[in-house]
């Protein structure tokens, strides 16, 4: 009380900055990570558990080696963090909106782009940290690593992410306190885009009106894409399909982001 | 600029649409604070406190009027406004996976403070609002009264000349209550900070503020001190208690001489009367009808609350006005607050009392 009295602070007059407050909004969200990794470790446990329950499975019905059947399925595990993990993130800002926090930080002078801008972005840390994880968990089995393939593998992952994780803002942003619409919508998209996109079992044997269906689904593209750089293919078509898919999902996400958050109160 | 009113609402007004239905929760609020004025919006809940306050504080913006805060236009120049004023709202500010001093640093950086500066303007607020012994802890770990402080320290956290509270005070226990007027109150005698306040506890806006606007049903009915608003609105309740029904029926007409409220029969042998300047009034009609030979058994006189006041404005005391209607926004949160008038709520914070400070 002492220390306040000797202050006579001029009224803070600071200026909407959309980089140093997208900045300000993405090292307050690292906090929380930084303060405990494990909660990445925990969210770990969905993909770890198709790579150590399913992955047998492919590789008895495949009848392939080892490594070949990681080299095709670790990709997709990598995509399948995102899909699980970013595409959940929607409800950690539902949850501030229905306590309170998110009010304060709109009455904040801070741009409206750069609150969603930096949510977003923040993303790609336990994307890039889980992604390596997996890596290196499934390196002894036989699953080999190309590194500039794994680099643009990640920075692929990373805008697809932002985008995803957009959406799920979005749809935060829209749903307002309805948890149950949050998840139902959430729920009944992700299970089709997951298979969709032949993640778990390939597309090929499957009828005509599904591979259809998959060619416009983004995550498909995202996951050839990464199968394509994680074999060191990185001049493959596929790896173009893949960015343009992962970049249109992103210019999309963040447009509709920023949009609904102009309009939150 | 220092004689610009802090706030100029012109005619603000709010609408919502309710199951196709219109809903006007704000009608024409218009009125003037100036710098350093203590002002408590007080009424029922649905009365549109919040959702007035969530005009001035550009979180939704006025179906028509408009207002200037902090010389800022509320519509045109948000921006201006935000960073001029703190908002404490009815929820917790904190982020529930934060600790308590990151949201101050990181609050500090939303308003363009430098790491430095930020890091002594948490420290300093730790230190007053006795945070220190849970600003490592997670939000989500903290009490109801030591989440409240919190949100007082992050709506001062860049130290703005106004701060809004909406029910600062709504699920704390007396104590707790009680600590953070103490802490709203010296902000104000240090650096004269204009406090705009909600509440719908009638003791609280007759205890600590210096200018009491009633709400209700989305307008502005009274404007005024507490103590005027009392004494106009209200008076003093008298009651004078006699030995036999005789002479409480030949003191109507002696008191009745000295007063032009109307004196009434109350009970077996007693009189009452509601009058301004009672406790005037209350002395010289024992004396005069000690010289009509009547003898005062029993004398009481019991000062106004504003719940008289908003009883003779309304025809309804608070607490019923609070129980059905809901025309503010953030119906969700107001609620559970419905039957929480100031019986019930003291009730509640009773029991809370010994679990707060866990």
């Amino acid at each position: 009380m002492t220390a306040e009295s000797t202050h006579t602070r001029p009224d803070t007059a600071v200026r909407a900055n959309v980089a140093r407050d997208t900045w300000s909004v993405l090292i307050r969200e690292l906090k929380p990570v930084v303060r405990d990794p494990f909660t990445l470790i925990f969210s770990l446990v969905q993909p770890l558990v198709f790579l150590g329950l399913f992955a047998p499975l492919l590789i008895g019905s495949s009848g392939q080696p080892v490594g070949e059947t990681l080299q095709w399925f670790v990709p997709g595990v990598l995509v399948m963090i995102v899909l699980f993990g970013t595409g959940a993130t929607g409800s950690n800002l539902q949850y501030e909106m229905m306590t309170g926090s998110h009010e304060r930080t709109l009455v904040a002078p801070l741009s409206r782009p750069s609150l969603l801008v930096g949510r977003a972005l923040k993303e790609i840390a336990p994307i890039v940290v889980q992604a390596l994880i997996i890596v290196l968990i499934a390196w002894p089995f036989g699953f080999t690593i190309n590194v500039p393939g794994l680099v643009i593998g990640l920075a692929l992952l990373a805008v697809f992410g932002v985008g995803l994780g957009s959406l799920s803002y979005t749809l935060a942003l829209k749903t307002k306190d309805r948890e149950w619409l949050f998840w139902g919508v959430q729920q009944t998209l992700i299970f089709p885009l997951l298979i969709l996109s032949g993640m778990l079992l390939p597309l090929d044997a499957a009828p005509a009106w599904m591979r259809a269906v998959s060619t416009v689904n983004p995550v498909n593209w995202v996951v050839q894409a990464e199968r394509a750089l994680f074999a060191g293919e990185l001049g493959d078509i596929t790896v173009l399909w893949g960015w343009i898919a992962a970049l249109a999902l992103a210019v999309l996400g963040l447009w509709a982001g920023v949009r609904a958050m102009r309009k939150s109160s | 600029m220092t004689n610009e009113p802090i706030i100029q609402a012109q005619g603000l007004t709010k609408r919502f649409t309710v199951k196709k239905k219109t809903v006007e929760a704000v009608t024409d609020l218009t009125f003037e604070v100036a710098r350093g004025e203590l002002v408590a919006f007080l009424g029922p809940n649905g009365a549109g406190k919040s959702t007035s306050l969530r005009m001035l504080t550009t979180l939704i913006p006025p179906s028509s009027g408009t207002a200037r805060v902090v010389g800022y236009d509320i519509l045109r120049r948000p921006g201006d406004v935000r960073a001029r004023i703190g908002y404490v709202g009815q929820l917790t500010s904190g982020s529930f996976a934060q600790r308590a001093r990151d949201e101050l640093l990181s609050q500090g950086a939303f308003y363009g403070m430098s790491k430095a500066a930020s890091r002594i303007r948490a420290d300093e607020l730790i230190d007053s609002l006795d945070l220190a012994s849970f600003a490592s802890r997670s939000v989500q770990q903290l009490s109801g009264g030591q989440k409240r402080r919190l949100d007082v320290a992050l709506g001062l956290m860049h130290a703005p000349p106004l701060i809004f509270l909406d029910e600062p005070s709504t699920g704390l226990d007396p104590q707790s209550r009680a600590n953070l007027w103490q802490h709203i109150l010296d902000l104000r005698a240090q650096h004269g900070t204009t406090v705009f306040l909600t509440t719908h506890y009638l003791e609280e806006a007759d205890r600590y503020a210096e200018r009491v606007m009633v709400m209700d049903k989305g307008r502005v009915i009274a404007d005024d001190t507490a103590t005027r608003l009392k004494a106009n609105l209200a008076g003093d309740l008298l009651t004078l208690g006699f030995a036999s029904p005789i002479d409480a029926d030949q003191a109507i007409g002696v008191v009745q001489g000295l007063t032009d409220r109307e004196v009434r029969r109350d009970g077996v042998a007693s009189i009452t009367l509601t009058a301004p300047e009672g406790d005037a009034l209350l002395p010289s009609a024992v004396r005069a009808l000690d010289a009509a030979g009547i003898t005062v058994a029993r004398a009481t006189g019991v000062p106004p609350t504003l719940d008289d006041v908003f009883l003779a404005l309304t025809g309804r005391t608070l607490r019923e006005a609070g129980e059905g209607d809901e025309t503010d926004d953030k119906t969700t949160t107001e609620n559970q607050e419905q039957d929480a008038g100031p019986q019930a709520s003291a009730q509640a914070e009773a029991s809370v009392t010994t679990g707060a400070e866990r």
